[in-house]
């Protein structure tokens, strides 16, 4: 059974113009970031995007969308209520197929031949259930992911089974609950915004709509915590790298992974490198007594 | 630990040969059969001989080295310790063995914390010289040390090893920071600067029963089966002052507009504007520290972080965003220490939930916790009590937690760290006992029955835990069967508070009381208590229904339980009661503040929590009037906009609500009342004129200490002089030397009169309580023939004992002092001198002197160059804060000036016991004894803690065989004496003072310690100071005899710890310098003849600490006491 649909969620109001942002590939191309995802997504054998849009952006997705507009479905979001919620309006569209869900505020980028979605749509078919993608990640970042807690499978390699959910966790959490054996002191698995999810999801979320109050935000890590719980859902590892372009230097970040896995590699260390030589540091500021 | 076991045989001797493995001890603390586990060490060891002894503790010493269980080595460890301490030196004593010299080497080791080697140089020390008293002493004491070392790494090792803690020892740089502030915090009002402000409030726990201080973690961790309490959050109103009870913890937090760490304590009126992280690890830089532990326990600064001496505007960044800070304030409603509520524990548990809620650690930002989010906040309050150096029970914590409930120790599982190291986990388990098991009615009922008070006694529960840590991996058989009964009396009131009934709750606390835990710990209770309880069983008969201790010991906070129908009669009438009783005894027990009776209700709903909006957010109005001054002496520039708003705010509320009583407290606070410090100094200027302070002297030492003539270095012999033990000639042992003869001599003597006894009361003995300034020897420090009786009352029943034996009570002298001499004149006046049928002649101190503010350069002397005690990592960090402190406290205040900054009376010191003889001279009562005894020749001088020394007729014979002026009584060193000793100095015999030794291990050449109690010819000693029978009257000669022979003796300079007592029982400790001139210095003149009488431990021992009253009861000192006394007066 192959999976043929994606989703991409790129509602949320303070981000919506990043996946319109600009970066140039491993070949040269300048191209969106939008578009860096799509390729992704239709490397890995999607045939059919949906994308879920803040109302009234639709005509500058289509334009940064290049050569993918024509497999992209615009789902607007009016009245949003959190991310939940958004994946949640691709109801119709996924119906009872599986789909790739991919968020529009990251890059992802692998040596691997089947890229870094393909890789995780080979694990889900053979695994026959639903897989997000992870990376042990130092505590210190836990303040920005959804983070699993999981235990590994065994004679397997980087393939985990999803015990609980949490968004953002507390270290303090973290350790209580989301301890992984075999991971390095202090890391944890987080989600890297990556997932084959089943149809149930949208049930679940649907659920968690019903249960909240009206107008309050729907969260996902409820909803895959739920599914952890009633159906096989699987974490996996895969060869590669993420880049949140929404976090400050995020996009610098992602630019500069892209340039040093590209034609231009060379070309972007030595430039680097003359930043460092000729950067100074700023002059450190005492902090006043308050008041 | 790697150990060479060759080395620890070699070091055994020959018991460490034989397979130590068979060792009846060994098996015993190795068995997995809790019979046979859980025999007592005293029993097993009553009938042994010293070889079998000495066999066990060579075994034992192999198997604390070699077991890998905790508490395998710690039980052997404190089985070696008591063999030492309480079973070796009998046969020693038996066997009459010449005491051992402890080396120096090994004393520098224990004070220096290095156990194992004090331990491996004592035992080569007792393989060379044989086994003795002074080595078993030092061996018992680094035995005891090692094995609360190792417990206490534990504990550590556990709650750092708490899943939910561990993050908090790695991060170690602001970048690394996990935590941020949840956003609902960071909601800015736009119209204001203000931010809203997130509040807890928290009950304090009251305990029913701690089935026998089973909470202490090492007790839950050795026996968990054992650890049971019962306990309930309460709030708490002070009855006649507040309408009705409230949580009395509470705790606010907020963003500031200034990128610093703001702590702010109401209730100790103390704040801090924290710029680094290294500020906020410092405790003891100011009155924040518990604050401090809640900042770094709930992680907003992490444990790691210590040492880094980054600003803290970069943590402060990650956690709530660029120019931002915290802001953390607690506040206690008016409860003082002692009230043994767990109010510190709590407030910490308070202050953490606070900061887990703002950064999102716990489940909820506002309202109840959830039982895990109760569990992280107990590991975390733990954490927070290691860090800041304080101690509590496992159930401290419980106000907390809602209602009453059932906190029992838990076994430890595979995943807990305590795995196969402890049978116990740390954390405890907790069950809360829902209302429809404990149901409202019965709720209602205890409130209505129970009178909560405060006693207003402050004392120290700390030794009180470790004598009951001891005693238990001891397994010693009363007090293990009186653990045995606490627990079944637990389970009693279990089933009372199921069942409803009351009254069956306060018979089984009160039975508890006067059963197990007395029984255990005899010192948990004191007269105060005893007559408050005997009070209300003659006022209320059959409606008193019970008393109930709370916490470690009673005296501060306790219970009354009475029939509801005379509760508020009890309630005004214990308030009354109390204070009359307090009056009665404040001269003779450490009071902290006047006794309180609280109003209580049982909080249902444990720790609380409330977000206020920006637009409605305001601090206590305490806050502002703590702020507010501080914030009017700052360039309004300086002002932070978010404080510019408050004042405004507030000026705004006073233009129409002016009569709001929160405005009366800010003017207060701003305008100062009437200074009582010119007044206070009068009053001193009044008490040095009346107990004769001689300004001239004064000046004159003052202006040596300064220029460097006197201090504590100069208070040492010249380098040069030669330090050595006495010849076996140069003392007399009393064992053998009294014969038929010398027993006439004395017993003749004792039948015609010629004798009285001097003893020393004019010190308060501050050893005795901490620096509390009440009268030792008027203290009711322990039940003898069931009642508790005060040193003078023993030594009267002493004198009373001899006295009845000989047909004739001799005179008894009590010396006192300017703070003694009142109390101990009214309380003699009041009992009718105890009816001792004897004269009793009180002689009141002439001498005076004024303390003065200490030279730096004397107290580095005393924390550097003198051996010093090391404490523990975390304690040593606090002690060398609190000296920093300290020595710039000293620099401000004026070295060498006078010390007035306390109450009247802690300015003053005593000079030293050598004025005793000549105050006795100088103010007629000696000359009145001689009038009213004409035949009196001796005297027998000793000091008020000295408990065993009586006028024995034997000994009174031998001195007046001697025909000698004086004769001092030594006793064998043990580790504790410290401070002199007898010692040839330059080849003459004489009793040295510790002061004065050239070199610190001078004194462990010496055999023999100087108990101070002397002999004494009247005559002989009258002609020393140039002085006849006839000439007592002539006030001229004997004041210019007197000054004469004191300008010969030396003068000490030392450091003296007073205590500054401010708030609601507060206390702060100040180093304070003092001379003194001592009386031992008599048997250093050349005209002086003098003798050494060897007596045993039981007589010559001193009680000097509360800490020593186990050891004393226990090592059959205390009955050896009772034998001595006749308490029929």
């Amino acid at each position: 059974m192959s999976i043929l649909k994606a989703v991409i969620t790129a509602a949320a109001p303070d981000q919506k113009q990043l996946p319109l942002q600009s970066l140039v590939d491993q070949q040269g191309e300048t191209k969106t970031a939008l578009q860096l995802i799509a390729d992704e997504a239709v490397t890995a054998g999607i045939e059919e995007i949906a994308i879920i849009i803040c109302p009234g952006e639709q005509e500058n997705y289509v334009k940064a969308a290049g050569e993918h507009a024509s497999r992209l479905t615009f789902v607007p979001q009016d009245n949003p209520r959190g991310y939940g919620d958004a994946l949640l309006r691709a109801r119709d569209f996924v119906g009872d197929d599986r789909f790739l869900h991919l968020v529009s505020d990251h890059v992802y980028l692998s040596q691997h031949p089947r890229g870094y979605a393909g890789q995780l749509i080979d694990i889900a078919i053979a695994e026959d259930c639903a897989v997000s993608t992870v990376q042990p990640t130092r505590e210190n970042l836990l303040p920005f992911f959804g983070t699993v807690g999981a235990s590994r499978i065994a004679n397997r390699q980087k393939l985990y089974e999803i015990k609980c959910v949490m968004e953002k966790p507390t270290p303090t959490q973290a350790e209580q609950y989301l301890i992984v054996a075999g991971l390095r002191a202090s890391h944890y698995l987080c989600l890297s915004g990556i997932h084959i999810l089943t149809p149930t999801i949208m049930n679940l979320l649907e659920a968690e709509m019903q249960a909240s109050e009206p107008g309050s935000n729907i969260a996902l890590s409820p909803a895959l915590e739920e599914l952890a719980k009633c159906e096989r859902y699987l974490a996996t590892e895969v060869d590669g790298g993420r880049y949140n372009i929404g976090v400050q230097y995020g996009l610098l970040k992602a630019q500069v992974a892209l340039a040093l896995s590209g034609k231009d590699r060379d070309e972007i260390l030595t430039e680097l490198l003359n930043l460092v030589a000729e950067s100074k540091p700023a002059s450190r500021h005492t902090p006043s007594p308050g008041a | 630990m790697v150990l060479d076991t060759n080395q620890t045989n070699s070091v055994n001797g020959n018991h460490g040969t034989v397979d130590w493995r068979c060792n009846r001890l060994v098996s015993v603390i190795e068995t997995s059969d809790n019979l046979l586990r859980n025999q007592s060490l005293d029993e097993l060891c009553k009938d042994s001989e010293l070889d079998e002894l000495l066999g066990d503790v060579a075994a034992l010493d192999q198997l604390w080295r070699t077991a890998d269980n905790l508490y395998t080595q710690v039980r052997a460890l404190f089985f070696l310790s008591a063999i030492h301490r309480y079973h070796l030196p009998k046969q020693f004593d038996r066997s009459r063995s010449a005491p051992g010299k402890i080396p120096f080497e090994s004393y520098r080791q224990l004070l220096g914390r290095r156990f194992i080697e004090s331990i491996d140089s004592l035992l080569r020390a007792q393989k060379d010289n044989g086994p003795s008293d002074g080595i078993s002493s030092a061996l018992a004491q680094a035995y005891h040390e090692l094995g609360f070392q190792r417990l206490a790494d534990q504990v550590r090792k556990s709650v750092r090893t708490v899943r939910g803690n561990q993050w908090m020892f790695r991060t170690g740089h602001p970048d690394d920071h996990p935590l941020r502030f949840r956003p609902d915090l960071l909601a800015r009002d736009e119209t204001s600067p203000a931010f809203p402000i997130l509040s807890e409030t928290t009950a304090v726990r009251m305990d029913f029963s701690h089935s026998g201080w089973s909470d202490i973690f090492f007790l839950g961790m050795d026996f968990p089966a054992g650890a049971k309490v019962i306990n309930a959050s309460i709030n708490l109103g002070v009855v006649d002052r507040d309408e009705k009870p409230q949580p009395p913890i509470e705790c606010y937090l907020r963003v500031i507009d200034r990128p610093v760490l703001r702590l702010v304590s109401i209730d100790l009126k103390s704040t801090a504007v924290i710029q680094t992280i290294s500020e906020v690890f410092d405790f003891a830089a100011d009155y924040l520290g518990l604050l401090k532990a809640a900042v770094i326990a709930s992680g907003i600064v992490p444990a790691g972080m210590d040492g880094c001496g980054e600003s803290i505007k970069p943590l402060l960044e990650r956690l709530v965003g660029p120019g931002l800070g915290i802001e953390i304030v607690s506040k206690v409603n008016d409860i003082p220490k002692g009230s043994r509520l767990a109010v510190s524990t709590n407030l910490l548990g308070s202050l953490i939930s606070l900061c887990m809620r703002a950064t999102g650690q716990v489940s909820s930002l506002a309202g109840k916790l959830t039982e895990p989010d109760r569990r992280i906040i107990a590991a975390r309050a733990i954490l927070g009590e290691w860090i800041g150096g304080s101690g509590g029970g496992w159930q401290d914590s419980g106000g907390v937690w809602p209602g009453i409930k059932l906190i029992e120790g838990a076994e430890a599982t595979e995943s807990d760290p305590e795995w196969q190291i402890s049978r116990g986990r740390l954390l405890p388990r907790h069950s809360i006992f829902e209302f429809d098991e404990i149901s409202g009615e019965t709720r209602q009922k205890l409130q209505d029955s129970l009178v909560l008070v405060h006693g207003g006694m402050a004392q120290n529960v700390g030794p009180i835990l470790e004598m009951v840590t001891e005693k238990y991996l001891l397994r010693s058989a009363e007090e293990w069967e009186a653990r045995i009964e606490a627990i079944e009396i637990l389970q009693e009131i279990k089933t009372a508070l199921l069942a409803g009934d009351i009254r069956a709750v306060g018979e089984a606390t009160h039975r508890n009381f006067f059963g197990p835990l007395q029984t255990i710990i005899p010192w948990c209770t004191n007269l105060f208590t005893n007559t408050l309880i005997e009070k209300c069983e003659s006022k209320f008969g059959d409606q008193f229904w019970g008393f109930w201790m709370l916490g470690g010991m009673a005296g501060g906070g306790m219970g009354f339980i009475f029939d509801p129908s005379i509760k508020i009669e009890a309630q005004r009438w214990l308030q009354a009661t109390m204070q009359t009783t307090k009056k009665d005894f404040e001269t003779r027990l450490p009071f902290a503040m006047n006794p309180v009776v609280y109003d209580f209700a049982i909080n249902d709903q444990g720790s609380f929590g409330t977000l206020s909006p920006a637009a409605k957010a305001q601090m206590p109005y305490e806050y502002y009037a703590l702020l507010i001054p501080e914030w009017l002496k700052l360039e309004p520039r300086d002002l932070s906009a978010l404080s510019r708003f408050e004042m405004e705010t507030l000026g705004a509320e006073y233009r129409t609500d002016a009569d709001a009583p929160k405005f009366r407290i800010l003017v207060e606070s701003i305008l100062p009342g009437k200074d009582s410090e010119s007044e206070a100094s009068e009053s001193l200027a009044d008490l040095l004129k009346r107990h004769g302070f001689d300004r001239e002297q004064h000046e004159q030492i003052r202006a040596d200490l300064k220029s460097g003539r006197y201090g504590l270095a100069q208070n040492r012999l010249p380098i040069n002089t030669s330090i050595e033990d006495v010849e076996p000639t140069d003392v007399i042992d009393m064992g053998n030397a009294i014969n038929q003869t010398h027993l006439s001599l004395g017993c003749d003597a004792l039948r015609d009169g010629r004798v009285a006894v001097v003893t020393l009361a004019a010190g308060v003995g501050s050893r005795w309580t901490e620096g509390a300034g009440v009268v030792k020897g008027l203290y009711p420090f322990h039940q003898f023939s069931g009642k508790h009786r005060s040193f003078l009352e023993v030594h009267l029943a002493k004198s009373n004992k001899i006295g009845l034996q000989h047909n004739r009570h001799f005179p008894h002298v009590i010396t006192t002092g300017y703070l003694t001499d009142q109390p101990i004149q009214q309380h003699l006046a009041k009992l009718s001198n105890y009816h001792y049928p004897g004269d009793v002649l009180v002689s009141p101190g002439q001498y005076v002197g004024l303390r003065t503010v200490p030279m730096m350069r004397d107290l580095q002397f005393q924390w550097e160059e003198m051996p010093q005690q090391m404490l523990d990592e975390q304690q040593e960090k606090m002690r060398a804060s609190q000296r920093s402190s300290l020595i710039a406290w000293a620099r401000q205040a004026g070295e060498g000036l006078d010390y007035r900054d306390n109450s009247p009376m802690q300015c003053l010191h005593p000079v030293g016991h050598w004025y005793e003889i000549p105050n006795l001279i100088r103010n007629g009562t000696l000359k009145k004894l001689l009038d009213d005894h004409p035949q009196l020749e001796t005297l027998l001088l000793h000091n008020v803690d000295t408990l065993g020394a009586n006028v024995d007729p034997g000994l009174l014979g031998l001195h007046l065989a001697s025909k000698r002026c004086l004769s001092f009584e030594v006793i064998a060193r043990r580790l504790e004496d410290r401070g002199g000793g007898l010692a040839r100095v330059n080849g003459q015999p004489r009793l040295l003072e510790g002061l004065s030794m050239p070199r610190e291990e001078d004194e462990f050449k010496l055999s023999y310690y100087n108990s101070m109690t002397t002999w004494i010819d009247v005559d002989r000693l009258l002609a020393v100071f140039g002085l006849k029978r006839s000439e007592l009257d002539n006030a001229t000669k004997v004041d210019a005899s007197i000054r004469q022979l004191s300008s010969r003796m030396p003068t000490y300079i030392t450091i003296k710890d007073v205590k500054k007592r401010w708030g609601h029982g507060q206390e702060d400790v100040f180093p304070v310098s003092q001379f003194e001139k001592l009386w031992s210095d008599m048997s250093g003149l050349p005209e002086v003849s003098a003798n050494y009488f060897v007596v045993p431990l039981a007589r010559g021992q001193q009680l000097k600490q509360q800490a020593q009253l186990d050891a004393w009861l226990r090592d059959g000192t205390a009955e050896y006491v009772n034998g001595i006394c006749d308490w029929n007066f």
